[in-house]
């Protein structure tokens, strides 16, 4: 299965990612509009420090600790892609405590949202990989979990 | 073909249904539910009061999810007994189920202390199920003032379920702190002004001497009116199907990390059960969704003839009040390291090199990157704990453990 895989040493830490994410899943057309003075949320995050830098979105776990840990059975592999059925999540939290790569975020309005590779926006595809002016961030193919 | 029956129709069941069918496509599995109510997630049922879902969103499955996986739910129904020498389940109506492999996932049952005068009281419920929500929902009106006593997890969502619905709410507790399972005495305090400045009274250190009617008399001497009670003083496991077959019952059903019990061709699964607390090396009840879960699933594979463990539960937990959100995972022991705030905690514990526990309140974000490192007991050593007791990020581990997690297969 395609993820989306992001090259340290090419990461800039510009965070434009971020808002792009953000923009993607606002199903606004406009980006200044959807984003301008807003609080962004956004599915991607960029972490490291001044020496290095990566962004870190949902892993498509093989065997996703956080599907089995959701108490309201709001998460789901549907052909590997997780997903998260925001209309039924309560917010309580529980796939923040157990996601080991810290994947998934309190949306805006309180229920969780994590990376579903924009396969049901507009988009299609991951926007971030798309409009990473660095090329850092990829979608392709590297095998699966044994 | 195998005959499945499944004691239980909780998340354990659904685990246990879906490892089955991660193996056996065809062999038909017979679920035995008590409750009337297609598989709901349990912990539900305050945010149910709260409005925060409905009957609709609580199912834990899709409607039609027995029936895509060929399982046959018997609703309303009880197993009394396990023939193991015939290998049939006996249910309250006499029916026998015939088996070739059985999971019990019974789950647990409140636990009510014997009150002097409790049977005077009128409107008492415990909050376990969907039916006893229902059953609040119904009594609950503007002007009730409820006494909940018992201030755990179940009875302080059950009192942020009732808030707003209710004129007043009082919780009591012979424990001097609120939810003394998971927090220490800092932790509990924080969570409890907060809570109490929402207009929540607390009586700790202090439980109810005898009942009437309408009238709590407590050991300190106080009064308290009420027209709604809760008792939610604790849980047991429900073991009695196990035990009388002469399985090994401890305070649960004692399970080995293939969810078998000690007679063959009976697994357990969920919250009826004592398995491995991989953070102690002991035997221990950890009644949380997720390891229901994935009980359930690894029973529901090696019962279908497939090879699984778990053997890495642990105790976690992540808790909400009124918007304030607390996580607590592993053991408080050890060296603490501490940040503390105007309205947050962290308590990061560790011991012998590695991360041992912690309790996190309001400083939340990517806990899972330290409580995967308490489940796998990694050693501190291999990175930056400088970095990440500031912080949870996976900024801490060296490039090369991180492009390992990130950059190739997961």
């Amino acid at each position: 299965m395609k993820r989306v895989y992001v090259n340290e040493k090419w990461c800039l830490g510009c965070h434009l990612c971020e808002y792009v994410c953000a923009f993607a899943n606002s199903g606004m057309k406009d980006m200044a509009y959807a984003l301008k003075g807003k609080p962004i949320y956004p599915r991607i995050h960029v972490e490291g420090d001044e020496k290095i830098s990566y962004a870190v979105s949902c892993r498509h776990c093989t065997d996703p600790i956080c599907v089995k840990s959701c108490i309201a059975g709001a998460i789901s592999q549907v052909d590997g892609v997780v997903q998260i059925d925001r209309n039924k999540c309560v917010g309580c939290l529980t796939c923040v405590l157990v996601c080991p790569y810290g994947a998934l975020a309190e949306g805006e309005n309180g229920a969780m949202q994590k990376c579903e590779l924009c396969i049901s926006n507009s988009f299609g595809e991951p926007a971030c990989v798309k409009n990473c002016p660095n090329r850092a961030i990829v979608f392709e193919e590297r095998g699966e979990a044994q | 073909m195998k005959k499945y029956v499944i004691i239980g129709n909780g998340v354990a069941a659904v685990g246990c249904i879906e490892g089955i069918r991660s193996v056996d496509l065809d062999s038909k599995i017979t679920v035995i539910s008590e409750e009337n109510h297609h598989v709901y997630g349990r912990p539900l049922i305050s945010y149910y009061l709260e409005n925060k879902t409905d009957l609709e969103r609580m199912n834990y499955r899709s409607k039609d999810f027995y029936e895509k996986n060929g399982c046959e739910v018997l609703y309303g129904r009880k197993a009394v007994k396990i023939d193991t020498a015939a290998k049939k389940v006996i249910l309250d109506d006499g029916k026998k189920l015939p088996f070739n492999e059985v999971c019990v996932a019974t789950g647990s049952s409140p636990f009510v202390p014997p009150f002097e005068g409790l049977d005077s009281v009128e409107n008492k419920f415990t909050f376990q199920t969907l039916d006893d929500a229902l059953s609040l929902e119904k009594a609950a009106t503007k002007d009730s003032k409820v006494l909940i006593v018992g201030a755990g997890l179940i009875g302080l969502k059950c009192a942020e379920g009732l808030y707003g619905r209710v004129e007043s709410i009082t919780v009591c507790d012979l424990a001097d702190r609120i939810l003394s399972s998971i927090f220490d005495s800092d932790s509990a305090e924080l969570m409890q002004r907060h809570i109490e400045s929402k207009g929540i009274n607390f009586l700790l250190g202090n439980t109810v001497s005898r009942f009437d009617k309408t009238k709590a008399y407590m050991k300190s001497g106080e009064q308290i009116d009420f027209d709604i009670l809760v008792l939610a003083v604790g849980v047991r496991p429900n073991t009695a199907l196990v035990k009388e077959t002469g399985g090994e019952v401890n305070r649960g059903i004692i399970i080995n990390d293939r969810m078998e019990t000690s007679i063959k061709h009976i697994f357990a699964a969920g919250d009826c059960t004592e398995g491995d607390d991989s953070s102690v090396g002991a035997k221990r009840v950890l009644a949380l969704l997720p390891n229901a879960y994935m009980q359930g699933h690894t029973a529901g594979i090696n019962m279908a003839g497939g090879e699984k463990v778990f053997d890495k539960a642990i105790p976690m937990n992540s808790i909400g009040f009124f918007g304030l959100h607390a996580m607590t995972a592993g053991n408080a022991e050890g060296e603490v390291y501490e940040e503390k705030g105007e309205n947050s905690l962290k308590r990061l514990f560790t011991k012998d090199g590695c991360l041992a526990g912690f309790i996190l309140i309001g400083i939340t974000e990517r806990a899972g990157i330290y409580t995967s490192l308490i489940r796998e007991k990694t050693p501190l050593c291999t990175l930056n704990f400088d970095l990440l007791k500031k912080s949870a990020t996976t900024a801490s581990f060296s490039p090369e453990i991180r492009r390992k997690k990130f950059g190739g297969v997961v």
